[in-house]
C-alpha cells in the first residue's frame, strides 16, 4: 500500500479538501438515505408513530410479503444460474465460429433494451391466445401438428336434453337405441359463422335393421324453435363421429353426412349411443404463461433472455484471457473436448464465473420492472417480488413508507453477505 | 392502450392514496338522510345561464387533475367559455396517476394548483382535513342549489361545509351488448337478473359466449358485486356496509355473492370460463367483445359510461349501432345506479379562503352552460339535472344519462371508491383480490367473506 507517499503527510487539510467532494456525494446520496430508511422504518405509515420493530415483524408475518420472499429466492437461486450456464455456453461455442461477433452482438442485443421495454414484449410474448402470443403460437402450431382439430368444437348438448356430457367430455345418450330406431341427437353452442356453409339438417329415415339419427344444431338463427326438434332452417354438423357402445366398447361406428344423418348396422340394437370427445375438444390453446402458477418461471426467462448476453460477453473476455498451450496440452494428453471443456476451461474461468454469479444474484434481488410489467393484475400476488412488494406498500394504497423502508432495508441486508463475498474476490484480485 | 382508459386507471390509482373511511361515513349517512333537497332547482330547467362571472383579465388559474388526452382536451373546451366571459387564463396541469401525491408536493412547494380534480371521496376528505381545502363560496353554492340533487351536493361536503362541484358523473350500472350476437340468438335486453341469466343461457346456446368479464383487473369485479348488492339489500344496507357497520359475513353479502355466482359458478356464461376472465383486464373484455362484429367472442360486457369511449378507440363497431346498452338487471325490486365521479375542488392551503377567481370557476362549473358544452363533447356526463338530455351528441349517452339522472338521490357512490383505498382500490388485497378468489372458486362463498370482513377490519382500522 501506498505508505510513505509523503506528498500528503503532515497536510491533513489538503487530504480533507480531496476527500470532501466524495465524502459530501456518498454521504448525501448513500450514507443518509440508508440511515433515514433505517430510522423512518420504525414509524408508522404517517411517520409520527413510533413503532419500534413492528414494521419488521410484520415483514414474516404478512402472508404478501412471505409470498415475496420465497419468489426471491426462487429468483435468487434459478435465475442467474440459468444466464451463467447460458452465458458460458454461447461463450465457449461462439469461440469456434467465424461469425463470431455477428452471433455475441445478436446475444447481447437485448442488454440495450430498458426493462421496461422488455417487459412489455414478453407479455406480448406470453400473450395467451396464440394469434397474438408467439410462445403460445409456438406452443399450439407444434400440438396441432401432432392431433387433428375437431370438427365441432365447443359443441355441447343441451341440459337435460337427453344427452349427458361425460366428464371426458364424450356425449352419451341416456337411453339405449334399438334397430328401427330413428333418433335426434341435438347439440348447441356452436358459433353462427361456424355453419354458415352447413346444410340443413334432416330427419332420418327410420330403417328396420339398423339405427339411424341425425345430429345437428338445435338452434336456430335468431331464437325460436323448439328444443329437442329439427326446426326449418336449423343445420347439420356432418363429419361427427357416431359410436354404438356395447359393455364398455365400441360395437360400430358411422360418420353423420352432410345433412347430419346417420345409420348403424344391426350390431347397434340394444347398444348406447356415444358421440366420442375428440368430435368436439376445444382447440388447443397452449399453455397458461402469465397463470398463477408459471407466471415466475415465464419471467424468469425474460429475464435470462436479458441478461444471458451480459454473462456472455463478461465470459468471453475471460476465456480470451485462458491460456491456449494449456488446453493444446490438455488435448495432446489425449483429453475430448467435453473433458477439456469440464476439467480444464471451466476451472480456469471460475472467477470470472463467479464474479458474474454475484454481479447477477445482486440484480436479481432487486428486479421489479419485468415482475411489475409482465404479471397480470389477478397474478400480481403470485409473481410478487420484494422490490415490487417495497413499492406497492410504500407509495400504493396505504402508503405505508414504514413498512417500505423496513422491506428496504430488510433487502439491503439480503444484498450485504453477497457484496461481502464480491469485495473480497476483488480484494483477493488485487492482491494477486 | 388508448388514453380514454388511462384516467379510469388513474383515478383508481390515486385511491390508492390513503383514504378516510371517518369522513366516508358522515357523506353517506347524509346521502340516505336526505330527499328534500331534490326539488329546489326542478324548475329552473336548461336556462340557467344567468351566472355573473367577474371580470378577472389578467388572472391565470391552473386546475390539476389525472385527465390526458381526450378527456383533457374536452374539459378544456368548457372552459374556453369562462376563459371568454371572464378574460382569466386557465391552464390544465396533468397530475399523472397519484393526484393525491402530486397535490401534496405542490403544496408542499408552496405552488398549489388552484383547482383539482378529484376522483376519490376519501381523497377529498383527507385533504380537507389537512385544511387544503376552500368552501366554494355563494357564487358556486346557488348553482349548486339549483342544478344538483342532494346526493351529489353532499358527496362534495365534508363537516357541514361544501367543497366540491361534481363536474362529471360515471354511471357504473350499464351492461353493453353486441346487437349482432343478440341478433342472432333472438333475444332482448333483459331488466331482472333472472331474465339476464337466461338471457345468457340462450346466448350460450347460440354459440357465443355471453359474458364477458375482465376479472384481471380488481375493480371491474367490485363493480359487479356493488350492483347486485345495491339491488338486492338496497341503499340502506349498502350505506352501512360501505360504512362498515356490518360486517362482510352478514347474510346480505351471502346472498349476493349466491347471486353473483349464478353467473360467474356458470363456466358456459363467462367468455373463456373463469380461467379466461381472470386473464383478461378490463380493454380487452370490451375489446372482445366488439372487436370482430361478425364472429364476437363475447355478446355482452358489463362497465360503466366510459366503455363508449373504449369501444369507438380500439374497436371498428358504433356505438348506438352494434353496440347498445341496457341498465344493470334489477336482482330486488330496482335497477341499481352505482355512480362515480370526478369532484372540482378549490385548493387554498394557506388561507382557507377561496380567491374571487377561483370562486367563479368553481360556480362555472357548477354551470349548465359548462356542463352542456361538456356534454357537446362527448363522452361525457353531468351529474347537473337542469342540463337539458338534448345537450348530449347521441341516443346512447343520452340514456345513459337519463338513468343517472332520474336514479335521483337513489343512486349510490362506487363503495369501492368510497372505502379506504386498502381495502376498495389495491391489487392483491381487500376486496379486489376477494372478488378474484371468488371468481377463481364461486363456491366457497364462506372463505370469501372471512377474508373480506378480516381485511375490512384491517382497513377501518375497527
Amino acid at each position: 500500500m501506498a505508505k510513505d507517499s509523503g506528498v500528503l503527510r503532515g497536510r491533513p487539510w489538503v487530504v480533507a479538501c480531496f476527500l470532501l467532494p466524495a465524502l459530501l456525494l456518498l454521504g448525501a446520496l448513500v450514507v443518509y438515505p440508508i440511515v433515514f430508511s433505517l430510522y423512518r422504518s420504525m414509524f408508522d405509515a404517517s411517520g409520527d408513530g413510533f413503532v419500534g420493530f413492528d414494521n419488521y415483524q410484520s415483514l414474516f408475518t404478512d402472508p404478501a410479503i412471505r409470498k415475496a420472499l420465497q419468489n426471491n429466492l426462487i429468483w435468487l437461486a434459478v435465475a442467474p444460474a440459468v444466464a451463467t450456464g447460458l452465458g458460458l455456453i454461447f461463450a465457449v461455442l461462439t469461440e469456434r465460429i467465424r461469425w463470431a461477433t455477428a452471433f455475441k452482438l445478436l446475444i447481447f442485443m437485448p442488454m440495450a433494451i430498458s426493462m421496461l421495454a422488455a417487459g412489455i414484449i414478453f407479455r406480448l410474448v406470453y400473450e395467451a391466445d396464440p394469434d397474438r402470443g408467439v410462445a403460445n403460437a409456438v406452443v399450439t402450431s407444434v400440438h396441432d401438428s401432432f392431433s387433428e382439430g375437431a370438427p365441432w368444437p365447443g359443441a355441447h348438448p343441451r341440459p337435460d336434453d337427453g344427452l349427458t356430457e361425460q366428464p371426458d367430455g364424450s356425449i352419451v345418450r341416456d337411453e339405449a337405441v334399438s334397430t328401427g330406431d330413428s333418433v335426434l341427437l341435438p347439440l348447441v353452442r356452436v358459433a353462427p359463422q361456424d355453419v354458415a356453409d352447413a346444410e340443413p339438417a334432416r330427419a332420418a329415415e327410420p330403417v328396420a335393421d339398423a339405427v339411424t339419427g341425425t345430429v345437428w344444431l338445435d338452434f336456430s338463427q335468431g331464437g325460436g324453435g323448439e328444443p329437442g326438434v329439427i326446426d326449418d332452417g336449423e343445420k347439420a354438423l356432418a363429419g361427427v363421429t357416431v359410436e354404438a357402445w356395447v359393455d364398455g366398447r365400441s360395437v360400430a361406428s358411422a360418420q353423420t353426412a352432410e345433412d347430419g344423418t346417420f345409420s348403424l348396422p344391426a350390431e347397434a340394437d340394444g347398444a348406447e349411443l356415444r358421440l366420442a370427445a375428440s368430435n368436439f375438444a376445444a382447440s388447443y390453446n397452449g399453455v397458461d404463461w402469465l397463470g398463477p402458477t408459471l407466471v415466475t418461471p415465464a419471467i424468469i426467462g425474460s429475464y435470462v433472455w436479458m441478461w444471458a448476453g451480459f454473462a456472455m460477453v463478461l465470459i468471453a473476455a475471460g476465456l480470451a484471457g485462458v491460456p491456449r498451450e494449456i488446453l493444446e496440452a490438455a488435448r495432446v494428453d489425449g483429453a475430448n473436448e467435453w473433458q477439456v471443456f469440464r476439467r480444464v476451461t471451466v476451472p480456469l474461468l471460475a472467477p470470472v464465473l463467479g464474479v458474474v454469479m454475484v454481479t447477477l444474484m445482486i440484480n436479481v434481488l432487486k428486479v421489479f420492472d419485468l415482475v411489475l410489467i409482465i404479471a397480470p393484475g389477478s397474478v400480481q400476488p403470485d409473481a410478487n417480488v420484494l422490490a415490487l412488494q417495497l413499492y406497492t406498500v410504500s407509495f400504493g394504497a396505504g402508503a405505508d413508507q414504514g413498512l417500505g423502508s423496513a422491506i428496504a432495508i430488510f433487502l439491503l441486508l439480503l444484498v450485504i453477505p453477497v457484496m461481502i463475498v464480491n469485495v473480497r474476490r476483488l480484494r483477493k484480485e488485487a492482491q494477486r | 392502450m388508448s388514453s380514454a382508459i388511462r384516467p379510469r386507471g388513474g383515478s383508481r390509482q390515486v385511491g390508492r392514496i390513503a383514504a378516510v373511511s371517518v369522513a366516508a361515513a358522515l357523506v353517506l349517512t347524509a346521502c340516505g338522510s336526505d330527499d328534500d333537497g331534490g326539488s329546489d332547482g326542478g324548475g329552473t330547467g336548461g336556462g340557467e345561464s344567468a351566472l355573473d362571472l367577474p371580470d378577472l383579465s389578467g388572472e391565470t388559474l391552473e386546475v390539476a387533475g389525472v385527465w390526458t388526452g381526450a378527456e383533457q382536451s374536452n374539459f378544456m373546451a368548457a372552459i374556453a367559455d369562462f376563459e371568454d366571459q371572464t378574460g382569466a387564463t386557465v391552464n390544465f396541469v396533468p397530475t399523472g396517476d397519484n393526484l393525491a401525491t402530486f397535490i401534496g408536493q405542490k403544496i408542499d412547494g408552496g405552488s398549489a394548483p388552484d383547482v383539482a380534480l378529484v376522483a376519490q371521496v376519501g381523497v377529498v376528505h383527507e385533504f380537507a382535513e389537512r385544511g387544503w381545502l376552500a368552501p366554494v363560496g355563494d357564487l358556486a353554492q346557488e348553482q349548486l342549489a339549483a342544478n344538483y340533487d342532494q346526493g351529489w351536493q353532499d358527496l362534495g361536503a365534508y363537516d357541514g361545509e361544501q367543497y366540491g362541484v361534481y363536474v362529471k358523473a360515471a354511471n357504473k350500472s350499464l351492461v353493453w351488448y353486441n346487437t349482432t350476437s343478440f341478433t342472432n340468438a333472438g333475444v332482448e335486453a333483459p331488466t331482472t337478473w333472472d331474465e339476464f341469466v337466461s338471457t345468457a343461457g340462450v346466448l350460450s346456446d347460440s354459440g357465443v359466449d355471453p359474458v364477458s368479464v375482465g376479472g384481471a383487473d380488481g375493480w371491474t369485479l367490485t363493480d359487479w358485486f356493488e350492483n347486485i348488492y345495491l339491488s338486492q339489500a338496497g341503499p340502506q344496507m349498502y350505506d352501512q356496509l360501505a360504512d362498515h357497520e356490518i360486517p362482510w359475513t352478514d347474510q346480505s353479502v351471502t346472498d349476493a355473492l349466491t347471486t353473483l355466482g349464478e353467473l360467474f359458478g356458470e363456466e358456459r356464461l363467462l367468455a373463456g370460463g373463469s380461467a379466461g376472465a381472470l386473464r383478461t383486464d378490463f380493454p380487452t373484455s370490451v375489446t372482445q367483445t366488439f372487436a370482430d362484429l361478425d364472429a364476437p367472442a363475447a355478446a355482452m360486457v358489463y362497465e360503466g359510461d366510459f366503455v363508449a369511449s373504449v369501444i369507438s378507440d380500439s374497436t371498428d363497431a358504433v356505438v348506438g349501432e352494434d353496440a347498445l346498452v341496457f341498465p344493470f338487471p334489477a336482482v330486488g325490486d330496482d335497477s341499481p345506479v352505482v355512480s362515480g365521479g370526478d369532484v372540482a375542488v378549490a385548493l387554498s392551503p394557506d388561507t382557507g379562503e377561496a380567491t374571487e377567481a377561483q370562486q367563479a370557476l368553481m360556480a362555472f362549473l357548477a354551470s349548465t352552460d359548462a356542463a352542456r358544452t361538456w356534454a357537446g363533447q362527448g363522452g361525457f356526463l353531468s351529474p347537473n339535472k337542469s342540463l337539458e338530455l338534448d345537450a348530449y351528441p347521441d341516443d346512447v349517452q343520452r340514456e345513459i344519462a337519463e338513468a343517472l339522472i332520474s336514479a335521483g338521490d337513489d343512486f349510490r357512490f362506487d363503495m369501492s371508491d368510497l372505502a379506504p383505498a386498502a381495502f376498495g382500490g389495491t391489487t392483491g388485497q381487500g376486496m379486489w383480490q376477494a372478488l378474484q378468489d371468488f371468481l377463481r372458486d364461486p363456491e366457497d362463498i364462506e372463505g370469501v367473506q372471512e377474508y373480506l370482513e378480516s381485511q375490512a377490519a384491517a382497513a377501518y382500522g375497527d
